[in-house]
């Protein structure tokens, strides 16, 4: 079986961010960069279904050179191969074409499965697995908490508003992950050095033959800003009881609240 | 004239409220726009619900009510809209961020050839075009989001924008539309989980534990607070990778996003993700026994204190006070 598992490089949840002097993007200075942690829940379960059933894993980064290190992570988990999907015009695309660039690269791999994290932590947006599935005609599950990969077809869980679906899907399909569906596990020393050893191909537009008109970015960030700061907070003081009373007169009368 | 399509979602047979926020907010922009609303209506045994998204402000509501719709399913639905959007040509495309839209507008935008912007918390109209208003890092940041061509396709947060007056007296038109309903994905059960009471991204108010609570046989006195306020629970991810409560209840950047009106955090130092993940909801409590806890930066009202005085007297506080109330 072989399984396609799209990552995406993110800045570490605990980063502070900083507006670039540009206004429409993030400071990258001080950015530790992760796998986003989706994502490792996509590798996760290919590695899992791999180990089950036979197959291989194969990674793909849309992104620029520091890509390579996310990469570099999920071959040390354990995936056996990895494209990187490099060109000054994906930079500058949109969601949509992310999914062209992704869904253009995976056709020719023909793979049973193609598994992402449910968004890309950071950008939050949550497009490109439904675009992917839908380029390459594919059905998708996305926010999968549970999957049961069988021949030909799957049976998994999707996580909803209070409650969960049982979903029956017919392969190949697009999966996307959500926590919950497993535990990453962390890269042994020896799959990190054997990482260094596996080779990371590199593809641009022109390989994949998309044009800068499909690559056109059809949604545009003109600027970016932190988020407006927060009045002073009123401490309630006094014992147990006069805090209690105190905060449920403030909810009630200044915040009106309840 | 210009026209703006929204997708409307329904469970049980009612309308969920993001559906009434997304045809509030078109008919808010239609005004600027000189724009008619048409909303797309997908299920089985639905056509009583069109009357109250004409009461919101649809103009016309495109009806798909078949029998093998009965149950959501990517591929029939995304057909559907995209069908609309197909004959509508419409300038501005709008679906709720819920567990169904993020799903379903993807799948749209790229069937259409759409720019989609996903969780738009604010849409304006400058020079006849919209600009959208969306968190990024989970709400560290902001941006300011325009698009090239039509349809302008956005999913909207729940919970942002505001359900306007109902006009029972407001006509609208009934297309009634069929669409290939074959799948390749199907649902085939739904399970409620225990969260089903209030959902947390929809909920007015938020009572959230975490680790102050020094154990899962603690986590009671959250879900008591919550119940006495008619809340959703929440948690912090510390609580949630500690195993005391299920993922579905983690606020903040690897859990969800919430803007309440309210949220009590109880017991929540404040890490930058989890702060992420609701520092937009209107009013903070935080109630924490170190008083250098970063949740009171960003806290309305502050109590320092011991969670287990403080939240069973609150508690029953609150039960006299919302008793005393009906």
């Amino acid at each position: 079986m072989k399984i396609a598992v799209c990552i995406k490089q993110v800045p570490d949840t605990e980063t502070r961010i900083r507006i670039a002097p540009d206004g429409k993007s993030i400071l990258e200075s001080d950015v530790n960069w992760i796998v986003s942690p989706y994502d490792e829940f996509a590798i996760e379960e290919a590695l899992k279904i791999k180990e089950a059933r036979g197959g291989e894993v194969v990674l793909v980064s849309l992104g620029p050179d520091r890509a390579q290190s996310a990469l570099r992570s999920g071959l040390a988990m354990g995936a056996d191969s990895a494209l990187h999907l490099k060109d000054p015009l994906f930079e500058q695309t949109d969601t949509l074409g992310t999914a062209w660039a992704l869904a253009t690269a995976l056709k020719p791999m023909a793979p049973d499965l193609i598994f992402m994290g449910q968004q890309g932590v950071g950008g939050d947006n949550a497009q490109v697995p439904g675009l992917v599935a839908e380029i390459l005609d594919l059905p998708q599950v996305t926010t999968v908490v549970k999957a049961d990969i069988q021949d030909g077809k799957a049976t998994v869980e999707r996580e909803i508003e209070g409650a969960h679906e049982t979903w029956d899907v017919t392969l190949p399909a697009v999966l996307s992950a959500q926590k919950g569906l497993n535990e990453p596990r962390y890269a042994s020393l020896k799959g990190i050095m054997a990482a260094k050893k596996k080779l990371i191909e590199t593809k641009g537009a022109a390989d994949l033959g998309l044009t800068a008109e499909q690559l056109a970015p059809k949604t545009k960030v003109v600027a970016l800003e932190l988020p407006p700061s927060r009045s002073a907070v009123k401490m309630i003081e006094g014992d147990a009881d006069t805090q209690v009373k105190e905060l449920l007169r403030l909810l009630h009368e200044e915040a009106k609240v309840i | 004239m210009a026209t703006i399509v929204t997708y409307a979602e329904h469970r049980d047979g009612k309308l969920r409220r993001p559906s009434l926020e997304a045809v509030s907010e078109a008919r808010r922009l239609a005004a600027a726009l000189k724009a008619s609303v048409h909303t797309v209506l997908v299920g089985s045994g639905i056509e009583g619900l069109a009357s109250e998204l004409g009461a919101h402000g649809a103009d016309a509501v495109h009806l798909f009510d078949q029998a093998e719709l009965g149950a959501y399913a990517t591929e029939p639905y995304a057909r559907a809209v995209a069908q609309v959007v197909a004959a509508e040509k419409p300038a501005v495309v709008l679906v709720p961020f819920t567990a169904m839209g993020r799903d379903l507008a993807p799948r749209v935008a790229a069937r259409v050839g759409a720019g989609l912007v996903s969780d738009c918390v604010a849409l304006t109209v400058k020079n006849e075009r919209l600009e959208a208003r969306r968190p990024m890092y989970a709400g560290k940041a902001y941006a300011t989001v325009r698009w090239e061509g039509e349809p302008q396709m956005a999913t909207l947060r729940p919970n942002v924008f505001p359900v306007g007056v109902a006009d029972a007296a407001r006509k609208v038109e009934v297309k009634k539309e069929t669409v290939d309903t074959s799948a390749r994905a199907k649902v085939t059960a739904v399970h409620a989980t225990a969260s089903g009471k209030v959902e947390l991204t929809e909920a007015q108010i938020i009572v959230s534990g975490g680790r102050g609570l020094k154990g899962p046989e603690n986590f009671h006195l959250v879900e008591s607070l919550a119940a006495a306020l008619g809340a959703a629970v929440g948690a912090s991810r510390a609580v949630v990778d500690a195993g005391w409560v299920d993922h579905q209840y983690q606020v903040g950047q690897t859990g969800k996003t919430v803007s309440p009106t309210l949220y009590v955090a109880c017991g929540i130092s404040g890490a930058i993700q989890h702060l992420a993940g609701m520092s937009s909801s209107k009013y903070i409590v935080a109630i924490n026994k170190d008083a250098d806890a970063p949740i009171f930066k960003v806290a309305n009202y502050g109590v320092v204190g011991d969670l287990f005085e403080l939240l069973p007297k609150l508690t029953e506080a609150a039960k006299r006070y919302f008793a005393g109330k009906s």
